[in-house]
């Protein structure tokens, strides 16, 4: 057997090719506890290879080193689906000369596989792989569970170096990526700090407000007629999202339910509903906690699924396409129910679509949970600060202070009046807001395109003004 | 009808602006002890605007600083013109308490162009002295919406622990309670304090209930719903009260004197529970009302 083990991340480098101007790729399955990224790209700086374009699923304020490179030449093209704080302050302020291509993680695979984005090398960070290159989330001391973001990047790289810092016996079991796609594997000393790759426990909100409006959440999902067996689902890790699903556990059990399958990032609490019978099966692209991890590792229902499974438009099949109910998260909607993710209330970048895009686009009721005001500015505005995901893909959205139904679905604003919900014009509720705050001034822009948002159709959706010069 | 009746800081415009979706009958927005004497001004305009502009889905009461306080005057001022459902008197101890808060308050509402007798008054019962004089208290304006007992304070003049239990205050809910109704007005009683204990606050309400409490206050929006609960006529009680009034009318239209139903006389204390049942039911929208009382 003929191992493809390399002596070090240096060698790896040069073998496969890297040169200037090409394309690097990194998944972010390790989240804030990532060290791979720093790693490569200093390897690479000191390699003298400069002009690159980095493709990350993900980037987070760990990965600030990255700007440096920015700085100094090494990266001149970014490439992301989503940005933490830090780094987005960083973009805003205008540190490239190009502006940032965001995609959501379906648009991503898609365009990795149809080659509208080819990537060059792609460093795959695993907590477990063999001396051939099979790897997984599930074991090693940095486990993270699935390793469905960084799928497509080894199926349609040029060249893949798994780096790992726990290598075991080949052939490794159960592989998330096997050796079929990888050319070399480095073993590392660490590949990341489990503290900032997953939280212990993804606690429900404790927030009054946020039940409140979980609570209203619930009985809309079973208003919309949606809720009965073979029932799918998916929410995020946020607070007032999941108190939502602990309301719909609540239901579904009452009422013997049987869902079919819960979809995306998961979290301990979709592991219980999944032990408790809501549903038959976890299809999960991302563990948000350790409770997760254990379910993917032992529980054969727990499925692990690649990003273009999740979420790819345009594939020959996508989970996010069978999905009833997705309730997801805002920082604003605006009149027309278009969603803002991406940038903070004074137009600095601090996220991005993820999936968000995906499963508003796929499932049958999408539903956005936000509170009427918050950090004293109105969530309803009358036009986002970028739009992340379209209105025509909103149906609903539920706050404290009532629902608003997307004009396009009077079916369902019919279906919620009738089960005595508080339905209420979106304009209602932007009044509502402003009576409370006062009406906002206009946020300041400079001058500068600083990121393209692009649609599910690769298209530019929306772009990015830098923060004015102070 | 309140049930529940939830307290809010009146310094933290947060909770203020999302009050009334907690699920309260009533919110207690405070100007006393939840908020530090550097703040007491900040407070009073903050709980000023919120009760002028954010239109309260739920009724209003303003626990104002006490009487000797020296910020009492001033805080009428500001509220009696925003026109709450009531105010709360901390410390009332006798029935000259609540004869000067309304000859206050009375002034204030002439002043400015408010119906005379709009603003009811809440008498918080929190020492020995008030609840000895609970009646007297109780009956010393039509103002006075309900006597409501403070048994934190209570505890301490009483030189006891506060416990869980609370046999230390179960003389004072006995006393505020039988005050309350001769002088025919609403009790509510003090809250649970452990906000994480939903078992305990479920017992210790069913408790007060079962006293012939109204309501419940709360220091936590968690335990809204569970006074809620508590405090709303069972599905069992609205059924035997519709029961009780169905074979009242039958009897009456038969010209029958003594009846019984389940083997029990029904008399005149029975029909007027009944009725108070489904009078509770029909404002809660239960359906109490349907066979017409």
């Amino acid at each position: 057997m003929e191992s493809k083990l390399v002596n070090n991340l240096s060698d790896a480098i040069r073998a496969a090719g890297l040169k200037d101007g090409m394309t690097v790729s990194f998944h972010h399955h390790l989240r804030n506890g990532d060290f791979i990224l720093n790693l490569v790209m200093d390897e690479i700086a000191n390699l003298g290879i400069r002009d690159l374009t980095v493709n990350a699923s993900s980037l987070f304020d760990i990965h600030m080193p990255l700007m440096d490179h920015i700085r100094n030449g090494v990266v001149s093209k970014l490439l992301t689906d989503y940005v933490s704080g830090g780094i987005g302050r960083y973009i805003s302020n205008g540190i490239l000369s190009t502006p940032v291509e965001f995609r959501s993680h379906g648009t991503r695979a898609t365009d990795i596989a149809c080659g509208r984005t080819p990537i060059d090398v792609a460093f795959i960070a695993a907590p477990a792989a063999d001396c051939r290159g099979n790897c997984t989330g599930k074991l090693g001391r940095a486990a993270c569970g699935s390793m469905g973001y960084a799928i497509p990047d080894a199926m349609y790289a040029k060249k893949v170096i798994v780096l790992t810092d726990e290598l075991m016996p080949y052939p490794l079991a159960d592989w998330a990526i096997s050796e079929n796609f990888v050319d070399y594997v480095v073993k590392v000393d660490e590949i990341g700090d489990p503290k900032g790759i997953l939280s212990g426990t993804t606690r429900i909100t404790r927030d009054p407000v946020g039940l409140v409006m979980a609570d209203m959440a619930a009985k809309v999902i079973q208003a919309s007629g949606l809720l009965k067996d073979g029932f799918s689902f998916q929410t995020g890790a946020g607070g007032a999202t999941l108190a939502a699903a602990a309301s719909l556990k609540k239901i579904m059990l009452e009422q013997q339910i049987a869902g079919s399958f819960a979809l995306g990032g998961i979290t301990g609490y979709l592991v219980e509903m999944l032990r408790s019978g809501c549903f038959r099966q976890l299809m999960d692209v991302q563990c948000f906690d350790l409770d997760a991890v254990k379910s993917i590792r032992e529980d054969p229902r727990h499925r692990e699924i690649a990003a273009a499974h999740y979420a790819g438009p345009g594939t020959r099949g996508a989970v996010v396409d069978s999905l009833d109910v997705v309730i997801l998260g805002a920082t604003e909607v605006d009149t027309d129910f278009n969603v803002n993710v991406h940038t903070d209330s004074s137009g600095c970048l601090m996220g991005g679509s993820g999936g968000h895009t995906d499963a508003a686009a796929g499932a049958k009721l999408t539903m956005i949970i936000a509170p009427l005001v918050r950090a004293r500015l109105p969530i309803v505005t009358d036009r986002v600060g970028c739009i992340s995901t379209p209105g025509s893909s909103i149906d609903v959205l539920v706050t404290q202070r009532g629902i608003a139904v997307n004009p396009g679905r009077a079916d369902l604003a019919h279906a919620l009046r009738a089960a005595g919900l508080p339905v209420v014009d979106i304009q209602e509720l932007k009044q509502k807001a402003e009576s409370i705050t006062g009406i906002p001034q206009p946020v300041a822009k400079g001058d500068k395109v600083v990121a393209h948002v692009l649609g599910r159709d690769s298209a530019i959706q929306d772009t990015v003004l830098s923060l004015p010069q102070e | 009808m309140i049930r529940s009746m939830l307290f809010l800081p009146g310094n933290t415009p947060n909770m203020l602006i999302n009050g009334d979706v907690l699920g309260a009958d009533a919110v207690i927005l405070d100007l006393e002890d939840a908020v530090s004497p550097d703040e007491k001004d900040a407070a009073r305009i903050l709980v000023r605007n919120a009760l002028g502009r954010m239109g309260f889905g739920c009724q209003t009461v303003v626990r104002v600083n006490s009487l000797d306080s020296g910020l009492c005057q001033k805080d009428l001022e500001e509220i009696v013109p925003q026109k709450p459902t009531a105010l709360m008197l901390p410390k009332t101890a006798t029935a000259a308490d609540i004869i000067e808060l309304d000859e206050l308050v009375t002034s204030l509402e002439e002043k400015h162009g408010i119906p005379s007798g709009t603003t009811r008054i809440i008498p918080l019962l929190e020492t020995a002295m008030g609840v000895e004089n609970a009646f007297a208290i109780a009956s010393a304006s039509t103002r006075v919406l309900g006597l409501f007992l403070g048994g934190e304070d209570l505890s301490a003049d009483l030189r006891c622990k506060r416990t869980k239990e609370g046999a230390e205050i179960d003389y004072a809910r006995h006393r505020v309670i039988v005050a309350a109704r001769a002088a025919g007005v609403e009790a509510f009683d003090t809250p649970f304090t452990d906000v994480n204990d939903d078992e305990g606050l479920l017992a210790d309400a069913a408790y007060a209930k079962g006293l012939g409490f109204t309501g419940k206050a709360s220091i936590s929006p968690r335990h809204v719903d569970g006074i809620n609960q508590v405090f709303s006529p069972s599905q069992a009680e609205i059924s035997y009260a519709r029961e009780v009034m169905d074979i009242i009318a039958e009897a009456k239209r038969l010209g029958k004197g003594a009846i019984s139903l389940h083997g029990k006389m029904v008399d005149a204390p029975i029909v007027n529970r009944a009725k108070q049942t489904l009078e509770a039911a029909a404002a809660l929208g239960l359906g109490g009302m349907q066979d017409g009382i």
